[in-house]
């Protein structure tokens, strides 16, 4: 007797809902293990790893903060993930957002406009468009990877960030910190749930996920998307554009990161820092294949790896992890995610010894 | 059964299961050495499954395989081959980059030079000359296949497996291909081979093993029987008619090639030199040749897939200069196409056969403001299945679960029902069975009929004559003169197809 996969003729759906709840098992059996062998207390890490921000208010308030900006970019993403454009640089992105918002508030630092916030939005969204457009062109005009140029475009941003906080754009009552002046109160994003720190942005990345279900589901653009990302030679065969599908893949994924950028400033820091870059343009890398790429997945998937994030800096603290061990099982969950999407489009059988049957 | 000397290969009661698709229900099968057995059937009928039985590729669900009279349990290709069973596949699997004694090095052991000699030795013995010291991607499709064999051959086999071995060669090298088939019996090897063409299993064979459906229907000798009696057990019922193109009067030119040229960057792809050929509205216009001798440029380049660019020569279709004309705009113009490769180019694998439709019928009413109209979509898929009679269980079954054949009809019906103004269709019935091929040649006379301009591009001569009005044979990516169906011979347009034709115009 042994065992084998067989393809299955449609995609499992039972399966598709039941993998990520395995691979979140099997990622937290494996890590008990881990920090085990650490000397950690694996128990108390796990609790505050995964039940911690659920216990209270203020924790899972946090939650649904960073998961805004994770659900907001990795929708963006997701869409060019589907045609095989691989924007890695949405931190890049998210960056030149931020800086493009800040630009108001900087040049006025009092201004009480209601068109301001909205003005800042819109910047930050062309902001980051106009980022990932550097690789969109490379990439239709000579073919660069755009793997390798939106990534180092996240490098020049970086410095682009570090050139402004250190110089024209310092604070100069910021006692020499790099950071720009705080933002005025029209140029923050009103509060969502009052007492804690969830602004409307929140809304906005659901909204987004609406929009980009809609566009995937039932936008023809969404499904010539998916067709190159399928099949490449059948979406040249029927006359899709490859040069269009690179351009809407990485404006769209770049817009998603600005307006998170944009999001940043104006929510939780209220100013520019470099605390901007704190990695969710990666993260939401991740989010975006823990979610199948498929818009409803990535919220939760934006949720779990927000949930990730908090109850990490709690299991630091609580039960002495290394930050190193927040990322290992972060990396556990998305390789048994990864290896459990197998049973979607095959199952399992159970081969007996021919002849044997009788 | 058991009356005779023990067959060398014999299975009882052999089922396989896909899903709840029975490829193959309870299978008796003798073979005895000395034999050349048929396995005919058409596409879909579990042929190629059974050879997997046999070649260990796949293991059955139930019955029992013997070998020699014993038992065995084939549990991979490697163990088939220890027990002396070879098998040569449709598609070739040779490394293109590396000589033929290179190739075989990978699977035989011992030094090149020995194996060099032994290659020479066989190829004098049964008619399989071909040079060890050739880079493969030099040979010929023919000689392609003699490696192919040779390769079995060296590993001394006692049952021979040839899949589909003449679809691929052009009429001269059937004739030597059998040749060779007949010393390797009159050696005392067994060959099983694999068809769905009536005559050659007639003129080969002396035993023949009919399935349909995935049961054995017929057992019997082809000598002994007519094409339609062997026709009827493997279809079920009677042969569909041959149609034969009834001369019309020619229309208007809707596809027009002036010299055209084209450079192949890749060095293993095809250059086409000065390609002219004119098609008219009620014509089918047929180009013959083996399969890579420039045939997939040609359809992309008429497709506008290839970008023709500064090329020369000039494409006019449909009245219109098309060299700069995306593949969206010439589809605009009325163009349609059906293109040699289905999954992942004529069809994508993932998506269901609704969605497949709207990779090119989108134009028609399928797409409303940008959004997808799920119901129109449904309607002209449920439409496309019934009127071309694709399987399937529904619009919502995914493209990459449908059989060769039944894809194609569905390619097929969802091009035609585009009702374009030129249609291109490149190898129509690779892989489909007679009742299904038949009938799409019907609808391609029936299409001409109508005034449409059709360019058929195939490598069965047999279906050219019987549809085309006029024939080019391309070879070496260079392009014969037409020539009229009606005045030239099978074996003519043959010379053309292995660059033994008389130059352009000289033809008598």
């Amino acid at each position: 007797m042994r065992l084998t996969l067989v393809r299955r003729e449609r995609a499992s759906r039972l399966a598709m809902f039941a993998a990520p709840v395995v691979a979140l098992v099997l990622s937290a059996l494996a890590s008990l293990i881990l920090f085990a062998a650490l000397g950690k207390p694996a128990e108390q890490a796990l609790y505050s790893l995964l039940l911690e921000p659920f216990l209270s208010w203020y924790n899972f308030s946090e939650v649904l903060l960073k998961a805004a900006p994770l659900m907001l970019i990795a929708q963006g993403l997701a869409v060019g993930f589907r045609a095989n454009v691989f924007n890695i640089g949405a931190e890049g992105q998210l960056i030149i957002g931020a800086i493009a918002a800040t630009a108001l508030p900087v040049w006025y630092p009092a201004g009480t406009s209601v068109w301001m916030l909205p003005a800042m939005i819109a910047m930050g969204a062309l902001g980051g468009m106009a980022w990932a457009g550097v690789a969109a062109l490379l990439k239709t005009r000579f073919n660069a990877n755009e793997i390798l140029v939106t990534l180092m475009l996240t490098l020049i941003a970086t410095q682009v960030l570090n050139y402004l906080l250190l110089g024209p754009w310092k604070d100069p009552h910021g006692f020499n910190f790099p950071q720009t002046v705080p933002f005025p109160a029209a140029a923050m994003l009103p509060v969502l749930l009052p007492g804690t720190r969830v602004n409307i942005s929140l809304i906005g990345a659901l909204i987004a996920s609406v929009l980009a279900y809609v566009m995937m589901r039932h936008r023809f653009s969404g499904f010539q998307l998916l067709v190159s990302g399928l099949a490449p030679r059948a979406a040249s065969y029927a006359g899709f554009s490859e040069r269009r599908g690179i351009w809407v893949s990485l404006l769209v994924g770049g817009m998603a990161a600005g307006l998170a950028g944009a999001c940043e400033v104006a929510g939780p820091l209220g100013q520019l820092q470099r605390s901007v870059t704190t990695g969710y343009g990666y993260a939401a890398i991740i989010v975006a294949y823990l979610g199948g790429l498929n818009p409803l997945g990535i919220v939760a998937s934006a949720l779990l790896m927000s949930v990730l994030y908090i109850g990490g800096d709690n299991a630091m603290v609580s039960a002495d992890l290394p930050v190193a061990g927040v990322a290992v099982f972060q990396g556990l969950l998305l390789v048994f995610y990864l290896a459990s999407l197998t049973f979607i489009r095959n199952r399992v059988v159970l081969i007996r010894r021919p002849g044997a049957a009788r | 059964m058991s009356q005779g000397p023990t067959p060398l290969l014999s299975l009882s009661g052999v089922s396989k299961r896909y899903g709840g698709v029975v490829a193959n229900s309870g299978i008796d099968l003798a073979v005895t050495a000395g034999s050349i057995h048929a396995i005919l059937g058409e596409n879909g009928a579990g042929k190629s499954t059974l050879m997997k039985l046999i070649y260990g590729v796949e293991t059955p669900d139930d019955g029992v395989i013997a070998w020699k009279g014993q038992p065995v349990r084939l549990s991979s290709p490697a163990a088939a081959r220890r027990l002396g069973i070879g098998m040569v596949f449709q598609h070739f699997s040779l490394f293109e980059t590396l000589t033929v004694v290179q190739n075989m090095a990978l699977v035989v052991p011992g030094a090149q030079a020995a194996l060099a000699a032994r290659i020479r030795a066989l190829g004098d013995e049964f008619g399989l000359s071909v040079d060890p010291a050739a880079l493969v991607h030099s040979l010929s499709v023919g000689e392609r296949q003699r490696v192919e064999i040779i390769r079995c051959l060296l590993l001394d086999p006692e049952l021979l497996i040839l899949d589909e071995p003449t679809s691929v060669l052009p009429p001269q090298s059937v004739v030597k291909l059998f040749e060779t088939l007949r010393r390797l019996q009159v050696k005392g090897m067994a060959i099983l081979f694999i068809s769905h063409k009536l005559e050659e299993i007639k003129e080969l064979c002396d035993t023949a093993t009919i399935l349909r459906l995935g049961r054995v229907t017929g057992r019997l000798d082809p000598r002994n029987h007519s094409a339609k009696e062997l026709a009827t057990l493997m279809i079920g019922r009677e042969m569909p008619a041959v149609v034969r193109a009834a001369p019309l009067g020619l229309g208007e030119v809707r596809l027009e090639l002036a010299g055209v040229g084209y450079a192949n960057d890749d060095p293993f792809g095809v250059s086409l030199s000065d390609v002219s050929l004119a098609v008219h509205s009620g014509e089918i216009v047929g180009i013959a040749g083996i399969s890579g001798n420039g045939q997939q440029e040609l359809a992309a380049l008429i497709s506008g897939e290839i970008a023709q660019g500064a090329a020369p020569g000039a494409i006019r279709l449909l009245g219109q200069a098309v060299g700069d004309m995306g593949v969206a705009a010439r589809r605009r113009l009325g163009f349609a196409f059906v293109p040699e490769e289905r999954l992942g180019r004529g069809a994508v694998p993932e998506m269901s056969l609704a969605d497949n439709v709207l990779l090119t019928a989108h134009g028609r009413g399928l797409v409303h403001r940008g959004f997808i109209s799920r119901q129109a979509e449904r309607a002209f898929t449920a439409d496309c299945i019934a009127r071309f009679d694709v399987r399937t269980p529904g619009p919502e079954t995914e493209a990459g679960a449908l059989s060769g054949g039944n894809l194609q009809k569905f390619i097929m019906g969802r091009e035609v029902m585009l009702e374009p103004a030129m249609l291109l269709v490149s190898q129509p019935t690779w892989g489909v069975d007679i009742g299904a091929a038949t009938d799409i040649r019907q609808r391609l006379v029936a299409m001409r009929n109508q005034g449409v301009a059709i360019l058929v591009i195939s490598e069965e001569i047999d279906e050219l004559f019987q549809i085309c009005d006029t024939l080019h044979v391309l070879y070496k990516g260079r392009l014969s003169a037409a020539l009229p169906t009606a005045s030239i011979t099978v074996n003519e347009v043959g010379a053309h197809m292995i660059g033994a034709g008389q130059p352009a115009g000289a033809v008598p």
